[in-house]
């Protein structure tokens, strides 16, 4: 076990975990926040999807002993233009299905809008293509970021 | 004084922190119905008289709370059910909320199955009448309550979005206002209902958004996997590598040494890991040096075991139905047409893999889980831990997915739970979770097929078909055999090749269901998985062979199934049929197929694709579900459908290697990605039929109308799935 000081939303939390103690877990487990979630372990699925310094990291296969001092920021803590912009599109076009994944996806797209203002197709598909929805809500996904794209240009 | 609380929940109402609500128990007819009365829940708690069994509750701060009977995956009964209520009741939308219901087989019983579980797309069709009572009795209450403040007739009181108005007198009042007193006046038996053309929410346009997206954006609805208390223990199973296997022994003294794991115990379905958290209980698993005794495992290959299915398919089965002599017509044909088809075993892969919570002080117990079957999950934590199902309360919670994974005829998933609780004893809560890798290795698969079709064409026309199905019952060797197997024959095995949509004078399908060591269990849209691919790709190659158009030659055959060939229309019109082509490299395919009293036919526009398989770039859609409760959420099934079907269809397979599950996770299970979802186009044909699911039939046209379209391209119908094999 060792103390590790991980600063997540804003927030400075010192954990008493395992050094290669996942992301993902530290933020569940020890840290409280469950909007993070758990689907394969691998960085296969994207359902961990948190952002490290503003860019999308897939938590369920940092250690924590990784981390340094880049700031962590999770879908409890996403504020700003383009979150706002999505997870209002997200509900306009009522994406999710079962949800568990979306968390994730939110978490992509919102990164996604950050750097392309006018994102086409093809760079939905790079930014979200490694964000599993087993529901399939892709179509609306899409549908939601175009959206989401619109708005903020507006 | 009560204190009202919009964020109000069942839990947080019964520990007194309320508002007063208003009951209505109404549950289809029995001897309860009739003296059910209206309950009130009081703020203080101390009078509380709420029944868990009532399907609406309306709160001073005019809050309509719908509880629902249905486990909501993504499916859509929160909205659903709440819409029907919503719509009798004339509530206003923005008021309604939804909530699981508790666990109880009298009360909340699928009236579909005798009781409480979701399967076979049934939640909307077996609780349309009694949610449209439930939403019509409670008006009637508030009516007549209102009517009794007012000293008016109830008959010229009018109900418009939560609000009671009575012209003459301009006297007005919302719900809340007449929840208290409603909930003292007796549930009508037979209350009135709407004139369907009345409706203003079923089945119209963008009158509801459903209730559970906003929580599903943001990161704060609630799964198993997120319950959190102190003292909770994560638990992990190490379980057997083969099917059928078991500890002999195991060494835990390096998984104790693992920072924070706290006890290993054997328990029946394998080796335990208690841990704080999960990573330790991860780690501790890992530590863990298990022999298992797989002197009964099953050992055979995936390979081995097509080769047997192989042979059986050549030799007549069981019959599950015929008609006139196909084996005479065929045996007379000048050219007999033959087809084989082979299916993989397929895992769910829901997003949240399996999980449970379980507290007990020794004599009662509160378990919540995503549980599908609650009447057979409750029962089985009872019977684990000895005790009465009274004193078991189960609450069902948002589950990530399911696609018939958490409906699991053995009840395995509470057995387990159950019994890592008891091996560890009392006032010890637990977390049971499962990993990807637990799931994709955990069986409860898809059963692996062989199909077999024979058919012969004459003068353009088919006249015959015979259809051997050789796999694994769903149901044999268990406590539902005797309800559901007759003469031999598991109707989930051929549901949907034994009777098919098309007059064809001698038609024959039988079945071999053999014994193999594998547990199955029934995967979304259950026996049309398999059977719809095979007979909607044997189809289109007869009437290819006859020379007829996909659509038309369907058509030409489907005078008794008027539903069906008005999808296949519907979608023929929505795509602009013009022929399969090719044009400019597309094809396209066609496929029509009825589960679960839902029609569906698909029109899939497809290219070779660029070496990793078929390019899929759109998929036209025509359902009919009879009335369309919920249009938007109906479009989003079958978008979501078409998805889950191509991807199995094209990428996935669990085989096995001498009885051992190959793939391990989404690295070697592959899901189907954005990238590689097509545009899709639903129609939604008007019915005023009773409504129908919606949850499955999306998923079985989508495989064989991508085949069809593959075989336009000059590529063969694909006869052994995935489509892409071996690749990841």
């Amino acid at each position: 076990m060792a103390a590790f000081k991980v600063k997540v939303n804003g927030e400075v939390h010192t954990v008493d975990v395992l050094p290669d103690t996942p992301l993902l877990w530290v933020l569940r487990d020890a840290i409280g926040l469950t909007g993070t979630k758990f689907g394969c372990g691998i960085a296969m699925c994207g359902a961990c999807t948190v952002f490290h310094s503003g860019k999308p990291l897939r938590s369920c296969a940092f250690p924590i002993s990784a981390l340094g001092d880049g700031e962590i920021t999770t879908i409890e803590g996403l504020s700003g233009r383009e979150a706002a912009a999505v997870q209002r599109a997200w509900i306009a076009r009522d994406v999710p299905q079962c949800g568990y994944c979306q968390s994730g996806q939110v978490m992509s797209a919102v990164a996604l809008l950050k750097e392309v203002k006018r994102p086409t197709d093809n760079d939905i598909d790079q930014a979200m293509n490694g964000n599993i929805c087993r529901c399939a809500t892709y179509v609306r996904i899409r549908a939601a970021i175009k959206d989401a794209a619109r708005t903020l240009g507006a | 004084m009560a204190h009202i609380d919009t964020r109000l929940s069942r839990r947080a109402a019964l520990k007194g922190i309320a508002g007063l609500v208003l009951g209505v128990y109404l549950p289809g007819g029995s001897a309860r119905a009739q003296s059910g009365a209206a309950q009130i829940l009081r703020a203080d708690g101390t009078a509380a008289s709420f029944a868990p069994h009532a399907f609406v509750r309306i709160g001073i701060d005019d809050t309509v709370t719908v509880l629902i009977k249905h486990i909501e995956f993504g499916q859509g009964p929160f909205t659903g059910l709440s819409t029907i209520v919503a719509e009798e009741l004339d509530a206003d939308w923005s008021k309604v909320r939804a909530e699981h219901a508790p666990s109880n087989a009298e009360l909340y019983k699928n009236l579909a199955f005798g009781m409480q579980g979701t399967g076979g797309s049934t939640a909307i069709a077996n609780s349309y009448e009694q949610m449209r009572k439930a939403g019509a009795a409670a008006r009637a209450m508030l009516v007549e309550a209102a009517a009794q403040a007012w000293k008016v007739p109830a008959t010229e009181i009018t109900v418009d979005r939560g609000v009671l108005r009575h012209a003459n007198s301009g006297k007005q009042g919302r719900f809340g206002q007449f929840a208290e007193a409603a909930a003292k006046l007796p549930v009508p038996d037979n209350p009135q209902l709407k004139d369907p053309t009345k409706f203003r929410l079923i089945g119209r346009e963008g009158a509801v958004k459903k209730l559970d997206v906003p929580g599903k954006t943001n990161g704060t609805a609630q799964f198993t996997i997120d319950i959190r208390e102190p003292g909770l223990l994560t638990v992990v199973v190490a379980r057997p590598p083969r099917f059928g296997g078991k500890v002999a022994s195991f060494d835990a003294a390096e998984a104790r040494a693992i920072p924070g794991v706290v006890d290993v115990k054997q328990v029946p379905s394998g080796v335990a890991v208690y841990a704080d958290s999960m990573w330790p209980a991860l780690k501790g698993r890992e530590k863990l040096s298990v022999n298992w005794d797989e002197s009964a495992a099953e050992k055979r290959s995936s390979e081995q075991l097509i080769e047997e299915y192989r042979a059986l398919s050549r030799g007549p089965g069981t019959v599950a139905r015929q008609h006139g002599d196909a084996a005479g017509t065929l045996a007379r044909a000048d050219k007999v047409i033959e087809a084989e088809f082979v299916f993989p075993y397929l895992a769910h892969a829901p997003m949240e893999p399996l999980d449970g919570y379980l507290r007990w002080d020794g004599e009662k117990v509160l378990a919540r889980l995503g549980s599908q079957l609650q009447t057979g999950d409750h029962q089985t934590i009872a019977a684990v831990l000895g005790l009465k199902p009274e004193q078991v309360q189960l609450e069902t919670m948002l589950a990530g997915g399911s696609f018939g994974r958490r409906a699991q005829v053995s009840m395995h998933l509470a057995a387990e739970l159950a019994s890592v609780a008891k091996a560890i004893g009392p006032n010890r809560p637990v977390k049971l979770v499962w990993t990807r890798e637990d799931d994709l290795r955990g069986g409860n698969y898809r059963p692996l097929f062989v199909h077999r079709l024979r058919g012969a064409v004459r003068d353009g026309r088919i006249v015959a078909w015979a259809n051997t199905v050789v796999g694994q019952s769903f149901v044999k060797g268990t406590p539902l055999e005797g309800m559901l197997v007759k003469d031999g024959v598991d109707p989930t095995t051929v549901e949907g090749a034994s009777e098919i949509p098309y007059e064809i004078a001698d038609f024959r399908c039988d079945v071999h269901t053999p014994n193999v060591g594998v547990p199955v269990l029934w995967w979304r849209s259950v026996g049309h998985t398999h059977t719809g691919y095979a007979v909607e790709c044997f189809v289109d190659e007869l009437l290819e062979r006859a020379g007829q158009d996909p659509v038309s030659g369907r058509l030409a055959m489907m005078g008794k199934a008027p539903r069906a060939a008005g999808v296949l229309r519907a979608v023929a019109e929505l795509a602009r049929w013009s022929g399969p082509g090719p044009t400019n490299g597309r094809a396209r395919g066609v496929a029509v197929v009825e589960s679960f009293n839902t029609y569906v036919a698909q029109i899939a526009e497809v290219s070779a694709g660029n070496g990793d398989g078929p390019k899929v770039h759109k998929v036209w859609c025509a359902v009919d579900c009879g009335v369309a409760v919920n249009p938007d959420v109906i479009r989003a099934q079958m978008e979501g459908g078409i998805g889950f079907g191509l991807g199995h269809v094209l990428f996935a397979e669990v085989a096995l290697d001498e009885g051992r599950p190959v793939p391990a996770n989404f690295d070697s299970y592959r899901s189907l990605r954005i990238h590689e979802m097509p545009q899709v186009e639903v129609t939604i044909v008007h019915s005023s039929e009773k409504p129908t699911g919606v949850g499955e039939p999306g998923v079985p046209p989508i495989g064989p109308a991508v085949a069809n379209a593959l075989a336009r391209l000059g590529h063969n119908r694909p006869r052994r799935l995935p489509v892409v094999r071996g690749v990841v």
